[in-house]
């Protein structure tokens, strides 16, 4: 029978504190900037124009139809061979994992917005607006809300797609746990550890949104 | 008060091979009250939504106030900005209210003022509250759209079209969602709008309004206007077939 030992972890306290704060920090970059080019191709599948509509539906489905460990490396070592721009592997990452989330996030939101009827539309432009105003004025804060359970689970899983990131140096968690586990032979703790703390952030956001949701999930 | 408000030259407008407006011409005087009525699929609700180009027409002329759109070929499509200056002027009434449901009574009326006339908030709140209190509903003005009866929202809607200070009021169907017993208060209301001296387009099936209020009537079937004039005469007295044949649909309940 394997005998735990996890005070020997204490030693390496300060190498996971710099772990989460990375993990954490990324996940932010990236559930920002693939909200970002997320909503850029939903504004982009539901324009008339259908150059933008094929070039977002393109967008979409080569980060959604490929591994995101396979972009990861690709943006990091192929990508300055083809265009001479150099990335850290910080930026790669935000790079790679911007897309990738971005091609999820976009059918979410293009989802929410088509989910809206149209009258709300009409009744905007009727009252003199310009299709741009009507759109984040009125149609966007109304398909937000029905979005919020898909978007928080999109974001969940950028947030744990993050650990993907050690294959490049980035020092995450995981990462961090790595090179504890190396350092302490004591891969068991290390790695249990690590998953204690990926749920230890986790559980109470999605508690919280979970309530949230049931609490004014319904009213519209 | 003969000066046009509204005028409308050669309309045609088609959805594929269907024709839904062929040659309409039509006018209606500043304060004028015209009642567009027909049987489903004469084109009517499509006409009203020409008038503030929620609808693009295919060719033909249009004019609300000082403001004047051509369309054919040959003119280019109106630019946005345009289309939006246009529709600030011409309130809409919706079947279907669309209210918007993120926003509070007062919220769905302040919003165009502050957004599209840019007010201070102040003044466009002052605005939205003197609107609802005269479609009397200013007690309301916390309360979420959802909380209130179809015929509240419907004069909700009114009073959020009038915060625009429109020139001409539009309305498609106001009252067909509507459950009888709340048809009345939409009804007094925009009884109350023409009184004022309005400028109205009234899409509706109910006939004895239209008489009514309306001092003209306009029968449309086909996409074509078939028969136009004084409301009394087109109703008690219908010079077309299809006119009489329409109106005998309703003489069997009273009215």
């Amino acid at each position: 029978m394997y005998e735990w030992d996890f005070s020997i972890l204490w030693a390496y306290r300060w190498l996971f504190l710099d772990g989460v704060i990375m993990t954490v920090s990324l996940t932010v970059a990236v559930v920002l900037g693939g909200l970002a080019v997320g909503l850029v191709a939903a504004m982009g599948m539901l324009s008339g124009s259908r150059v933008l509509k094929a070039g977002s539906l393109a967008f979409t489905e080569l980060f959604r139809c490929t591994p995101i460990l396979v972009q990861l490396i690709w943006c990091y070592y192929a990508l300055p061979i083809l265009t001479g721009i150099e990335l850290s592997p910080i930026t790669a990452s935000i790079l790679a994992l911007s897309c990738y989330g971005g091609s999820f996030y976009s059918e979410i939101i293009r989802g929410g917005i088509v989910s809206i009827e149209d009258g709300q539309r009409e009744a905007g432009l009727a009252l003199g607006m310009t299709p741009a105003l009507a759109m984040r004025r009125i149609v966007l804060p109304q398909a937000l809300r029905r979005m919020v359970p898909a978007l928080m689970n999109q974001s969940i899983l950028q947030f744990k797609n993050t650990s993907l990131v050690s294959v490049l140096a980035v020092p995450d968690l995981v990462y961090q746990g790595q090179i504890a586990a190396h350092d302490s032979f004591r891969p068991l703790e290390t790695y249990t550890a690590v998953a204690v703390a990926y749920l230890a952030i986790l559980l109470p956001l999605t508690l919280f949104v979970r309530h949230q949701d049931a609490k004014f999930g319904g009213a519209r | 008060m003969n000066r046009a408000m509204i005028e409308i030259q050669g309309l045609r407008k088609s959805f594929g091979t269907l024709e839904v407006l062929r040659n309409i011409n039509f006018s209606v005087a500043q304060g004028g009250v015209v009642a567009l009525i027909g049987p489903s699929g004469s084109g009517k609700s499509t006409l009203l939504r020409c008038m503030n180009l929620l609808v693009t027409p295919d060719s033909g002329r249009i004019s609300v106030g000082d403001m004047e759109f051509d369309f054919g070929s040959r003119s280019p499509r109106p630019r946005t900005r345009a289309l939006a200056a246009f529709r600030a002027r011409t309130g809409m009434v919706f079947q279907s209210f669309n209210l918007f449901g993120h926003l509070t009574v007062l919220g769905n009326v302040m919003e165009a003022p502050l957004r599209v006339r840019r007010m201070p908030a102040g003044a466009a709140r002052d605005l939205a509250m003197a609107q609802l209190s005269k479609v009397g509903l200013a007690d309301r003005a916390d309360q979420m759209p959802h909380t209130l009866s179809g015929g509240q929202k419907q004069r909700v809607a009114i009073a959020r079209a009038l915060a625009m200070e429109p020139q001409v009021m539009l309305f498609d169907e106001a009252t067909s969602a509507l459950d009888p017993e709340l048809v009345g208060e939409v009804l007094a209301t925009m009884r109350a709008l023409a009184t004022a001296g309005m400028t109205m387009v009234i899409v509706t099936h109910e006939i004895a309004f239209a008489r009514e209020v309306a001092d003209r009537i306009v029968f449309m079937r086909d996409g074509l206007v078939v028969e136009d004039g004084p409301a009394r005469d087109v109703i008690d007295n219908p010079q077309q077939e299809a006119t009489r044949s329409f109106l005998s649909h309703f003489h069997a309940t009273p009215a």
